[in-house]
């Protein structure tokens, strides 16, 4: 059979400039698999003319430098890294084509992640996988494909299953992926195989021109010196004699005719719509109030509030923040997160503010809202003289040791439960806090609901459970 | 512009889609998941994209990727994921691609925890991945501030073509304040013309970091050293609170530096003079700052939730003219204004 790769293709550069040395000659090895790759890669570019638009990722090993060769846009990458790379630059530019050229070291030892989930995610872009069985570039030390017993500089008794497991079959893991459109695995021994090999490399770069999905052709790839065979020619042999019984060739998946192509992204908004796409508000509702009729114990607050997880203590506190904000004074809002919350207790600081606010974390509070007991029982020793101390009765069955604070005890929780849901009992609180505060009137209480409140259908339910409070407190305070 | 209340983590992402950054990458990491989940609500609505990576490695390495295209794109993690990160910021250092990475820091060393701390100064400020390279670090202290500087960061980034930190702590990230979006400076996202776009114009570009001569390594290496030069000179940024007359300087960043805030009021209360200093740049850092106050106050404390880490660059830049004092906490814990105002009592 006629073969064409001494011809250089338009997408392989004449002489080698990037180059240290002599420009005329590449850098590998004589009867390295990887140069006679690299010109059916190139060729493939160019009678499929995508030579312009494609981008190739140069890995770590051997092939670092194809950049060197390939007449394209050119990116170099970590070791191993080469898919996540290329999943970054094709988002980027979703109308290139982009190859990952990878080692087996590089693709199926350092890079084992980074290729299955490219795969799995079926990004577009297409992987030529050259499987030479050794590390090359380091000196010919064992590599995940190396064959059971084969000789390398780390497996000097050779390759033994025991201690080095066995080699990986790469086609055959990937190809148990639901997203990849099209693998197959050629051979570089004789010029049969190599007709093969030329096909399937058109083949997968074909997928990717038509957006197909993901596709990856593995190599199996002379380096006759990591072998040291006697004679560079001898390689060809080798990968017949040992190579091909255990890393068969052939198609492991072709998806290619039922594949449908797909674009990542449809279409771009105008910039004029981005703030509302992102919700970012355009006008706000802020006045600017102000604290000065308030009782002296009752301004710029540091609030602490407490309680199971489920009480809606973290949203009580962002509502108070948020009330504050609209009133136009400086706020804050810090919960405490993570595995504490899981165990159920939660609880956060809000402070409100006619200052800029320096430390947001409360630790002299001069309002507490204990929603449990537990809470009632860490946090009241916080409160600062004269502190006022919002005890939710209905869970609570102690009154609170402290006898320098004004208690404001509240059955938060029943009166919820007469609203119809228990879980409006942080706005039964919010209620009476402002009533008896007057931090923020009521009237802006309800409009911040449309604000802080996720769930609109519920604002009716509410209102009425913010008004509840606020008449429990008015009530209370005229002494019935 | 309205004011919203927003957690800083979320202001991170709707600042960078203001700023015209079209792709995040990330994993999955307490106390910065909300960036990724902010990410993943908003970029696809907006034609942008996000992409949950299969590790901290593989989304650094994507940002190398989308940032090897020529346009603006992010990650962002907490210490552990920071850690994995750093092979690719190398790279990304080496190879001259701008980039933003926010670290929420939590707890360590190991695994540690989520709560807030300052550890990871070291890892981020000093390079943290192998080679010599710097990074520009900005420490925002406030909501507003994770919105601002993360736009900040996407401007300096390009500008010097390097990678920007967006450095804070669990506290920042996690806390709720008012934000005002600057909705009047959308930029359409830029395309570097240096990047490799897929079409003929950029066709000849390479985007490396290997030089095998020695000596053409060693001339990068001092392009790269000017470059950091360069950046000391223009782009230091601090923060001054009640500096005029102090007599003890305090410095910290982050949620420390709020803490310090606070602690300098209930000073002046007390009748001591003391006074803020807030590296918002913590790289460059304000070394020349920090020796002009050597002539003004009798002590500094540096304050962080850490083992002193940031302390030793104000000691190097104070090289012993003034006595250079730490307290730090660590392991989740945030020291109250209280508290510190008691150590600076016993100074
Ligand atoms: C993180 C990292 N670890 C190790 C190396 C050293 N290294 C360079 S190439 C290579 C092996 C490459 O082998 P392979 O992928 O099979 O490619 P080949 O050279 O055989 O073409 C190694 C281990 C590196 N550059 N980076
Ligand atoms: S060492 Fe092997 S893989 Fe590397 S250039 Fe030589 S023959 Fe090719």
């Amino acid at each position: 059979m006629y073969e064409k790769i001494l011809e250089k293709p338009r997408s392989f550069y004449d002489n080698y400039p990037r180059k240290d040395g002599d420009i005329t000659v590449t850098h590998y090895c004589p009867g390295c698999g990887h140069g006679i790759a690299h010109k059916m890669i190139a060729e493939a570019l160019s009678d499929l003319n995508l030579a312009e638009r494609t981008i190739l990722i140069s890995p770590v090993g051997c092939s670092v430098f194809a950049y060197y060769y390939f007449d394209v846009g050119n990116i170099q990458a970590a070791h191993g890294r080469a898919p996540a790379v290329a999943t970054g630059v094709k988002r980027a530019n979703p109308d290139s084509i982009v190859i990952s050229y990878q080692g087996d070291g590089d693709l199926a030892a350092i890079g084992g992640d980074e290729i299955m989930q490219a795969a799995n995610r079926g990004e577009q872009i297409t992987v030529f996988f050259i499987n030479n069985a050794i590390y090359g570039m380091t000196g010919g030390q064992m590599a995940p494909t190396t064959l059971v017993e084969q000789k390398t500089t780390t497996s000097p008794y050779g390759r033994n299953p025991h201690n080095e497991g066995f080699p990986i079959r790469v086609c055959e893991l990937l190809s148990s992926l639901e997203a990849p459109v099209y693998i197959e695995r050629v051979s570089l021994h004789n010029s049969a195989a190599r007709a093969k090999a030329r096909k399937a490399i058109r083949k997968a770069l074909q997928v990717q021109a038509d957006r197909k999905g993901f596709s990856l052709v593995e190599i199996l790839s002379g380096c006759p010196t990591g072998w040291k065979v006697k004679q560079p020619s001898d390689s060809l042999d080798w990968i017949e004699k040992y190579m091909l019984p255990y890393f068969p060739v052939g198609v492991f998946k072709d998806n290619t005719e039922k594949a449908e192509p797909f674009r990542y992204i449809e279409n771009v908004p105008p910039k004029s719509e981005l703030p509302k796409l992102i919700d970012i508000p355009m006008e706000d509702k802020v006045v600017q109030a102000s604290m000065a009729d308030l009782p002296g114990p009752y301004r710029n607050p540091r609030i602490k509030i407490a309680g199971f997880g489920g009480q809606g203590v973290l949203s009580l506190g962002v509502a108070i923040a948020q009330l504050g904000l609209m009133q136009g004074y400086d706020v804050s809002w810090l919960p405490s997160y993570g595995p504490e919350m899981r165990g159920g207790t939660a609880h956060c600081h809000v402070m409100v503010s006619e200052h800029i606010i320096g430390s947001p974390l409360v630790t002299a509070s001069t309002v507490c809202v204990a929603m449990n007991k537990p809470s009632l029982e860490k946090f009241e020793k916080e409160l600062v003289p004269g502190g006022l101390l919002i005890t939710n009765t209905s869970m609570i069955d102690i009154e609170p040791t402290r006898k320098d604070v004004e208690w404001l005890p509240i059955p938060a929780t029943e009166m919820a439960s007469e609203l119809g849901n228990i879980r409006f009992g942080n706005m039964v609180v919010l209620g009476a806090y402002l009533q008896k505060t007057g931090l923020v009137p009521l009237k802006v209480a309800f409009d911040g609901l449309h604000i802080f409140l996720k769930a609109k259908r519920f604002i009716p339910d509410n209102e009425k459970a913010i008004q509840v409070g606020a008449d429990y407190v008015s009530k209370k305070l005229a002494g019935k | 512009m309205a004011k919203q209340l927003i957690k800083g983590n979320e202001a991170v992402i709707k600042g960078a889609a203001l700023a015209g950054c079209v792709a995040y990458f990330g994993y999955p990491i307490t106390p910065a998941s909300e960036i990724a989940e902010a990410a993943a609500k908003y970029f696809p609505l907006i034609g942008r994209t996000f992409i949950q990576a299969e590790s901290e490695i593989a989304a650094m390495n994507m940002v190398y990727g989308a940032a090897s295209a020529g346009v603006r794109c992010m990650t962002a993690s907490s210490g552990p994921g920071i850690s994995l990160k750093q092979e690719a910021v190398s790279y990304c250092a080496g190879a001259q691609l701008p980039c933003v990475i926010v670290d929420i820091m939590r707890g360590g060393p190991g695994l540690g925890n989520i709560g807030p701390e300052q550890a990871d100064y070291n890892q981020v400020v000093k390079g943290g991945g192998h080679g010599n390279y710097k990074v520009i670090v900005l420490a925002p202290n406030s909501a507003q501030e994770m919105c601002d500087l993360t736009m900040k960061a996407f401007d300096l980034a390009d500008k010097y073509r390097s990678p920007v930190y967006v450095l804070t702590d669990g506290v920042i990230g996690q806390m709720m304040e008012q934000v005002e979006f600057p909705t009047r400076e959308i930029i359409d996202p830029p395309r570097y013309d240096w990047g490799v776009h897929g079409d003929q114009v950029t066709r000849h570009n390479l985007i490396t970091s290997i030089f095998l001569s020695h000596s053409e390594l060693e001339e990068h290496n001092l392009k790269l050293q000017e470059k950091y030069r360069t950046i000391e000179a223009n782009e230091l940024m601090t923060d001054e609170y009640q500096t005029e007359d102090a007599e003890i300087l305090l410095m910290g960043y982050g949620i420390v530096s709020r803490v310090l805030r606070s602690t300098v009021d209930y000073a002046r209360e007390a009748g001591i003079r003391a006074g803020l200093l807030r590296p918002v740049t913590v790289w460059p850092f304000p070394v020349k700052r920090i020796q002009e106050f050597c002539a003004q106050v009798k002590k500094i404390l540096v304050v962080e939730m850490s083992n002193g880490q940031m302390v030793q660059d104000v000691r190097l830049a104070v090289e012993g003219r003034v006595p250079v004092e730490f307290y730090g906490r660590m392991g989740g814990v945030v020291p109250s204004a209280e508290e510190i105002l008691d150590v600076l009592k016993k100074l």
